[in-house]
């Protein structure tokens, strides 16, 4: 499996507090990795390292082979994200934004390529609607529609079915699991729905203060570390990390 | 530079204005009621002071270069601070787009709103006021270009304060153009000024331009050196800004302030 997303020895600390402390992993094409942990455990940092807007203080990140830190513009082309708490503009409607993004993001045939994604992500009534008055569900829907555009070869979605309802976040996993099955890309996805994440992932990695604890097969994993439930083994990792059976 | 991405900047802000008329008003608006205020101001003059010396050309032409300078400056950090106001750094800086791209669309912006402004402001002094722009020649030309580059610096230095220090910030950017005014002598000449202040007034690319001005309009003739000087300090101040910004930028990815933008400062 060919790697999309390769992170060596990735660090970040904020004066003497480490976020991230030498974190390693990679994302395979065609594959769907899971990074667990508790609130504060580094995901969120990670995930943003990832996407430029924050600098490691040592380590590596490359997207298809190309570093981050060297080719920035040429590696964001091909990635892109949706994060609960960075809804696209509300100010915008549902179609401006997505224009607007898709001119930052080089999509060609941009009016078609929106049309489908509207069409994909049910949006179609709202395309002239601005997307500060959407449900939050529907925002989300937005802001997975525009992670989409550019067709990226690495999808960052940090608890992207938050905020919708069982029956559309089924549909959700359901159109991402297709993504990485049917297109060259890998997607990295955050999330503290254990039901989800053994639904949706073929990898885990467990962070716990800033480290990479645990990898492994969602389905597996519980079982490999005496806990009868993945729910368990997050529980475990999130109060005691230390007694873990980490082999 | 990738002109899709600059072109997005550009479009967004169309957009933005397109469809609100709170945003619409004020590209022409205060323009406005500044040149009908300083046109009767001026009116008044011309009948109590001494005959043969006409006001118009001198204070009102200067209200209407100060004016467009003003409308640059705020066509670049209004463009900036929709991106604030609604919490967009994280979406917009995770994209492709360049920090050198983003602040051409800035400008590009502002151009666009500018010319609002301009044209209004040109079209109320002209045909209520009687201001003729045949007066300053063809030197109108450069005096506008050292005022848009002008501008354009202090719109991208305002809006590296405003990534710096956070939202609440924009309280220190909206005085600068008043802040200026004293030292550039938009109603007076250099000469009124004592002299710590003339050697301030010698940096900005403004004293250049109203110094020639009302030489023109007195019947001398404006130096090119000085104007040439004070275009050269404006590209200079561009650059400046430009780096400013790039810097501020740089300590905010490395700080992680673009990602927590909300929170202001990061203590």
């Amino acid at each position: 499996m060919s790697k999309v997303l390769s992170v060596t020895q990735l660090c970040k600390t904020y004066g003497e507090m480490v976020a991230v402390d030498g974190i390693s992993f990679e994302v395979g094409c065609n594959e769907i990795v899971g990074l667990l942990g508790p609130n504060g455990a580094g995901k969120t940092t990670t995930i943003n390292m990832i996407l430029g807007v924050l600098a490691p203080a040592s380590g590596r990140i490359c997207i298809e082979g190309v570093d981050i830190a060297t080719h920035r513009s040429r590696v964001l082309q091909r990635t892109n994200f949706a994060a609960v708490y960075a809804p696209l503009p509300g100010n915008l409607t549902v179609q401006q934004n997505l224009r607007v993004f898709g001119l930052l993001y080089g999509v060609k045939n941009l009016a078609e390529r929106i049309e489908a994604l509207l069409q994909q992500f049910d949006l179609e009534k709202f395309r002239d609607v601005k997307c500060g008055v959407l449900s939050s569900g529907e925002q989300t829907r937005v802001s997975l529609a525009k992670a989409m555009l550019n067709s990226p070869q690495l999808l960052l979605l940090d608890e992207p079915t938050a905020s919708l309802d069982p029956a559309i976040a089924r549909d959700i996993r359901s159109k991402i699991r297709d993504f990485a099955a049917q297109g060259t890309g890998g997607v990295l996805w955050t999330s503290h729905n254990m039901y989800e994440v053994e639904d949706v992932c073929g990898r885990v990695l467990f962070l716990s203060r800033g480290r990479l604890l645990l990898e492994g097969d969602p389905k597996t994993l519980p079982r490999e570390h005496g806990k009868a439930t993945l729910e368990e083994l997050f529980i475990s990792v999130a109060r005691e990390p230390l007694t873990l059976k980490v082999e | 530079m990738y002109l899709t991405h600059i072109a997005a900047v550009v479009l967004r802000q169309f957009y933005l204005i397109r469809g609100s008329l709170s945003r619409v008003l004020p590209l022409f608006v205060w323009a406005g009621i500044d040149i009908v205020l300083w046109g009767f101001i001026t009116k008044y003059l011309n009948t109590v002071t001494s005959a043969g010396f006409n006001f118009v050309p001198s204070l009102l032409g200067a209200v209407l270069l100060w004016d467009f300078l003003i409308r640059v400056m705020q066509g670049v950090t209004m463009a900036f601070f929709e991106d604030v106001w609604s919490r967009n750094f994280l979406n917009i800086f995770a994209t492709p787009l360049s920090i050198s791209e983003y602040l051409s669309g800035l400008v590009l912006s502002s151009i666009a709103t500018s010319s609002v402004g301009l044209v209004v402001m040109v079209v109320l002094a002209t045909t209520v006021f009687g201001l003729s722009f045949f007066v300053y020649g063809l030197m109108l030309v450069p005096f506008f270009l050292v005022l848009f580059m002008c501008g354009i610096a202090l719109g991208i230095f305002g809006s590296g304060v405003v990534l710096r220090l956070g939202p609440p910030a924009e309280w220190f950017v909206w005085p600068i153009p008043a802040i200026i005014s004293p030292f550039v002598g938009v109603f007076y000449p250099l000469s009124t000024l004592p002299r710590w202040m003339r050697y301030i007034s010698r940096v900005l690319p403004p004293s250049y331009v109203f110094e020639g001005m009302r030489a023109i309009v007195s019947g001398g003739s404006t130096s090119p050196h000085g104007l040439l000087w004070g275009a050269c300090l404006a590209v200079l101040y561009i650059l400046l800004a430009c780096w400013f910004f790039t810097r501020v930028y740089r300590y905010a990815v490395h700080t992680g302030l673009i990602a927590r933008y909300s929170a202001e400062t990061l203590s």
